[in-house]
């Protein structure tokens, strides 16, 4: 059994481990500044930008978001080329759109066709964060904008009071005060961007759902020195317990943050603490 | 060939009747509209089916939740925690293969393999899972005095939770049932790529409207019709629950009844 786990194949499905955990750290930091600058720009005092980060709040309501999964990544994908083709053969003269076809320029390609096997991999995984962003972004954008407006009239006014520009107001009174109000928000988000992470498979990325049904199909000893039956449904069970974990880990951990992020704060749970300290 | 040709044609696609190809090549506006439209039966029929069938169940969780006796108390915690913790995803493919695998030693579990009812239990279990909960939590936030009350006048039983506890809870859970139905629609998009077959291309909306995009590399025509149709239905089902929403509130002074407020949906 032992020996039949740690097979090279196996491997891959550790490493894939990794490249799920990798994703959600990084799609955690680049959909929390996509939000934030939703978020900022929703609250903007200049209409039109207002209006934009409005839009991109809405627009992920009302859809199922796996759709937006396999559509962004293709326009994008079709975005970037277009672009590329723009800079690099200016002078190419056949339409791009031919019937059902898309055609560019080689030069154009994203990855370049003749590029090695890697460099497709990641350019799959770059599309796939910047997918997840994008979605994720506008509802932490959602989030922080509640969050924005749930501080304290007073507090702003106060800041206004001291001879505060708009500017300083933001960034020292509101921005500090108003994790407090988001987390309760963002960790839910962080939750279900857990549970968003086997959708990868939907982009095309050799994931842990990928060598899941990979390596669970049934083996005949012809291919393999290790064979055995349809062991899919273990391998699913494992990973069922795995993403149980850790959504059970996020939430204590999530839990404890929050304690700390209370404390002092001028609510409800906040004077709570503070009475039971003393 | 007009436009109510190809209603005709692809109309039921998704059921098996009409035409027998997708169509290939030269595909019409009208030709992507109507078999996404036709794909959207499948995703009505596993949302309306899995929310009638889970509302029953997820009311017997959030009961047993609430219950003191810790043998009713902890399968109802663990199967949340289980269908809570885990994403969607997963459920289908663990699902997908355990049928597959009892199906090789009892062929009575042949029709659990298909979407039809394989997908269907999944969905029901998880919507029961997430409406457990949140019945859970307005059964513990019903007014004391509403309760008390209820003893004053004699309501015991089985009587005081017909008349007075459950549609306090239903009441008090109505908004955040009304979100979690959504979500439960948009969950359906979900089958048809996670291991569940689409038996001779009769998929879901969601599974034609990537058909398309594969075909063309045109994601922008598409993703957007299916987008409109989901739109609809949001609608629908928001429209629906509203009216119940308003029974259910029907006994209270104006102000104080409560609206139906939507959050944005995130997924599971």
């Amino acid at each position: 059994m032992l020996c039949y786990l740690t097979t090279g194949k196996h491997m891959a499905i550790y490493v894939s481990v990794l490249v799920v955990l990798v994703l959600l750290a990084i799609t955690a930091v680049t959909a929390l500044i996509f939000g934030f600058g939703g978020a900022m720009a929703a609250r903007s005092r200049f209409l039109p930008l207002s209006w934009f980060g409005k839009g991109y709040i809405a627009i992920v309501r009302g859809v199922p978001d796996i759709a937006f999964f396999l559509f962004f990544v293709l326009a994008l994908d079709i975005g970037f080329e277009m672009l590329r083709h723009g800079i690099k053969c200016p002078d190419w003269t056949a339409p791009i759109w031919q019937g059902n076809d898309f055609v560019v320029c080689p030069e154009a390609k994203l990855p370049l066709g003749n590029a090695p096997q890697w460099v497709h991999e990641t350019y799959a995984f770059f599309l796939a964060v910047l997918t997840f962003s994008i979605v994720f972004g506008a509802f932490a954008a959602n989030v922080l904008y509640g969050a924005m407006r749930a501080v304290p009239r007073a507090q702003l006014e106060t800041a206004e009071a001291y001879g505060m520009t708009h500017r300083q107001t933001f960034w020292r009174v509101l921005v500090p005060q108003m994790w407090v109000y988001a987390l309760p928000g963002l960790s839910n988000l962080w939750m279900v961007l857990i549970k968003a992470t086997p959708l990868l498979f939907l982009l095309g990325i050799e994931d842990i759902v990928y060598w899941a049904r990979e390596l669970g199909g049934s083996k005949t000893p012809r291919f393999t020195d290790y064979p055995h039956g349809d062991w899919r449904m273990w391998y699913f069970l494992a990973l069922l317990v795995f993403y149980l974990a850790f959504t059970r880990v996020s939430e204590i951990a999530l839990d404890r943050i929050m304690r700390r992020l209370t404390h002092g704060q001028a609510t409800l749970a906040g004077e709570a603490q503070r009475k039971a300290a003393t | 060939m007009s436009c109510w040709d190809t209603i005709a044609d692809y109309g039921l696609r998704s059921l098996g009747i009409g035409e027998r190809l997708l169509p290939r090549d030269n595909f019409t506006l009208c030709q992507q509209v109507t078999l996404i439209g036709s794909g959207m039966i499948w995703n009505v029929y596993f949302g309306t089916l899995a929310m009638v069938s889970g509302f029953f169940l997820a009311t017997a969780v959030a009961l047993g939740k609430a219950a003191q006796s810790p043998l009713l108390r902890k399968p109802s915690e663990w199967f949340i925690f289980v269908f809570r913790g885990s994403p969607l995803f997963i459920q289908f493919f663990f699902a997908y293969f355990l049928f597959l695998s009892l199906k090789q030693t009892h062929p009575i579990f042949e029709p659990f393999t298909a979407a039809w009812l394989g997908a269907l239990i999944v969905l029901f279990l998880n919507t029961a899972a997430y409406s457990g909960e949140i019945f859970y939590g307005a059964l513990q936030s019903i007014p004391k005095g509403d309760l008390e009350a209820a003893d004053a006048y004699g309501f015991t039983g089985w009587n005081k939770f017909r008349r007075i506890t459950w549609p306090t809870m239903l009441r008090l859970a109505w908004p955040a049932y009304t979100n979690e139905a959504i979500f439960l629609f948009h969950a359906t998009a979900l089958v048809f790529f996670s291991g569940f077959p689409a038996w001779q291309q009769r998929g879901d909306a969601l599974y034609y409207a990537s058909y398309f995009a594969d075909k063309t590399f045109n994601p922008f025509i598409p993703y957007p019709i299916l987008a409109g149709y989901f739109i609809l239905l949001t609608l629908t089902v928001t429209g629906l629950f509203g009216l119940v929403n308003r029974r259910l509130n029907r006994h209270l002074p104006q102000q104080s009844r409560s609206k139906l407020r939507l959050r944005p949906n995130l997924l599971r």
